[in-house]
């Protein structure tokens, strides 16, 4: 272990790590955020869904530097009496784990997809390619609203907001596997047909072993660079989404449903309910997007 | 090259038919179609008269060619929450998104081309280099909060530009424009910068790096030892060649453009299709969605040939290509 980390500090990651002040600044912002995200219970000031301790006389209380500003709400509160940063550190801790869920769900079923037709070929990948290049040609954001809106027509209204989370990973997974497959598959061909895996099959080993042991490995390494760029944007789907009200339901607010609520009063001059979500959810994708472009150029061995 | 096309229509009209097939699917198992159309007071006998009027007791594959068949004559039933028909709706609605997506891909094209042109060129000015870094942040902000963020500064703020709706409009024959009126065109400045900015910086970004290969090549080093201008290597002979890309992106953009009006549209509630459609969704009104769903379906077949054609037709490169790989 010892052994590894040194490795690392001596490797050519981390060196092209040091060098570049940006992807510093990105990590430590990213990692701040990830760090409130899954401390929010004991790093928020307030408790934004504890209703006792909301008071409809704090409501509108603009940030503690101007004017009217109150100490106790260092960002100010939105028309609830929500304290606003404690609604963010919520709010980010939401986008997050639907972000990483979402591109976990879409990896596997892009990899696998990606998988069984490079390596099994013929009928089945003209399908799933077919399916892709269709896929493709419509934006993400699109399809995922469609696999919303199906799931919204289709469940019971209580069922739906219960399960509305989880129709969303699934909608934003479905949306973005596209890429993992084109990416896994083309590496597959080119594996299929090297030496270790026809000895694998000369020795009989079960197609699927094949697949998952031996050539998985060898094809993973572009597939964590893809998955880092698509957290971003997925997201930035998710937000888009919550913020047209078709998201998470209100009682579980992500960043966007926090912009979506905001939004309204945005013209009677209560902007800080809106642009201090809005400003955090840019950081956080912003320094997501600087990291995963510094992955992959650090990746790639063509561009050093 | 007829076969070329042949091959690519039919592909076109089997993505049609799947799209089809899920909007078909939409109307006929989400949900009951009879109960959500009849009032809840309805005896059996009604319902049974329902099923039989919208041809549900017939198989399967029949409804499924029923259903083509009133697509294809634009009939896709009446809207649930606006009780109208939903053909009319989308008619109605057709001109405010295509108006704005039509601004804002031009948008994207007049100011991407020359900002592209101009960070190749002058790659290492600081000047260049913010637009560059601009343009990253640009990619990791999401559309509705370029939307938010400008209705704060220039309607909230400044109180110069409307931040909601299309102005006055003018009505020639069945198309409502709002090119024509001041207010018209005000309304349209927001909305259309906040849907160009992303395809704007993708263009930017793609004229870019394929002037960079351009400059790079021999006929170019050959043309400055000809002793051309640099205005002419430059606009010429290195930007005609790589217009190709642009224009099979930026056409490909416009579908996009299309699709992400819908965000567009919510947060400056224009009137367009993109907001029926969110509507729609919010309520479960399956019609409006199918409907949406074909529509948009068919835009992004169609744009989708024209590009290919167009592709074919401007670089001779693919068509011997195509022709050394058999035609395919």
């Amino acid at each position: 272990m010892q052994g590894m980390l040194g490795r690392f500090l001596d490797g050519d990651i981390f060196h092209a790590f040091k060098r570049s002040p940006l992807v510093i600044i990105a990590s430590a912002i990213f990692l701040v955020i990830v760090l409130a995200a899954l401390l929010a219970p004991w790093v928020a000031p307030h408790n934004p869904f504890d209703l006792r301790t909301l008071n409809l006389l704090d409501a509108f209380t603009p940030p503690s530097w101007t004017e009217r500003g109150n100490k106790t709400y260092f960002l100010g509160t939105d028309d609830q009496g929500r304290d606003v940063i404690s609604a963010i550190i919520f709010g980010s801790r939401m986008s997050l784990v639907i972000g990483l869920a979402a591109t976990v769900l879409a990896m596997l079923l892009g990899v696998t997809l990606g998988l069984l037709s490079g390596y099994v070929g013929g009928k089945l990948d003209a399908f799933i390619m077919r399916v892709a290049d269709v896929q493709l040609s419509f934006p993400a954001i699109l399809i995922a609203l469609l696999i919303d809106g199906l799931a919204r027509a289709s469940l019971p209204k209580e069922m739906h907001d219960t399960l509305a989370v989880y129709v969303l990973i699934l909608a934003i997974a479905a949306a973005g596997w596209v890429n993992y497959a084109r990416t896994v598959r083309g590496s597959t061909l080119v594996e299929r047909n090297k030496e270790y895996v026809q000895a694998a099959r000369v020795i009989g080993r079960h197609p699927l072993a094949i697949m998952f042991a031996h050539v998985l490995p060898k094809v993973l390494g572009p597939v964590l660079v893809i998955a880092t760029l698509q957290i971003g944007a997925a997201i930035i789907t998710e937000s888009s989404l919550s913020f047209l009200g078709v998201g998470v339901p209100p009682t579980q607010p992500s960043l966007g449903t926090l912009i979506r609520i905001g939004n309204d009063f945005l013209f009677s001059g209560e902007w800080w309910i809106t642009v201090f979500p809005g400003a955090a959810l840019v950081i956080l994708v912003l320094s997501i997007n600087v990291l995963g472009d510094w992955l992959r150029d650090a990746l790639n061995p063509r561009l050093r | 090259m007829i076969a070329f096309i042949l091959q690519r229509l039919l592909q076109g009209i089997a993505v049609m038919l799947v799209v089809g097939f899920i909007a078909f699917s939409l109307f006929n198992f989400v949900g009951d179609p009879v109960s959500l159309m009849l009032p809840p007071e309805a005896t059996q006998a009604d319902r049974q008269a329902m099923r039989t009027s919208l041809g549900l007791d017939k198989p399967f594959y029949q409804q499924f060619v029923t259903f083509v068949e009133n697509a294809l004559h634009g009939n896709f039933g009446i809207s649930l929450r606006l009780g109208r028909p939903v053909s009319t709706l989308l008619v109605e609605r057709l001109p405010a998104t295509l108006e704005l997506a039509m601004t804002a891909a031009l948008i994207a094209l007049v100011a991407g081309i020359p900002i592209g042109v101009y960070t190749a060129l002058r790659r290492d000015s600081w000047f260049a280099r913010a637009l560059l870094t601009t343009s990253l942040v640009g990619v990791s902000l999401p559309n509705f909060l370029i939307g938010i963020f400008l209705i704060l500064i220039f309607a909230v703020w400044l109180g110069v530009l409307p931040s909601f709706g299309r102005g006055d409009t003018v009505a020639i024959g069945a198309w409502t424009t709002g090119f024509l009126t001041t207010s018209g065109l005000k309304a349209l400045i927001l909305p259309a910068v906040t849907l160009s900015f992303f395809p704007l910086t993708l263009i930017m970004r793609l004229v870019r790096a394929e002037m960079l290969e351009v400059l790079r090549t021999d006929y170019i080093k050959f043309a400055r030892a000809r002793g051309l201008s640099d205005r002419s290597v430059h606009f010429r002979h290195a930007l005609k060649n790589t217009l190709v890309p642009v224009i099979t992106i930026a056409g490909l953009q416009l579908g996009g453009i299309i699709a992400f009006a819908i965000i567009t549209e919510q947060v400056f509630q224009w009137p367009g299709m993109g907001l029926l459609f969110i509507q729609a969704v919010q309520f479960a009104d399956i019609p409006v969605m199918a409907a949406y769903l074909c529509l948009i379906g068919l835009i992004f077949v169609v744009i989708n040939l024209v590009v290919d054609m167009l592709y074919y037709l401007v670089d001779p490169r693919l068509r011997i290509e195509r022709a050394a790989a058999g035609g395919h």
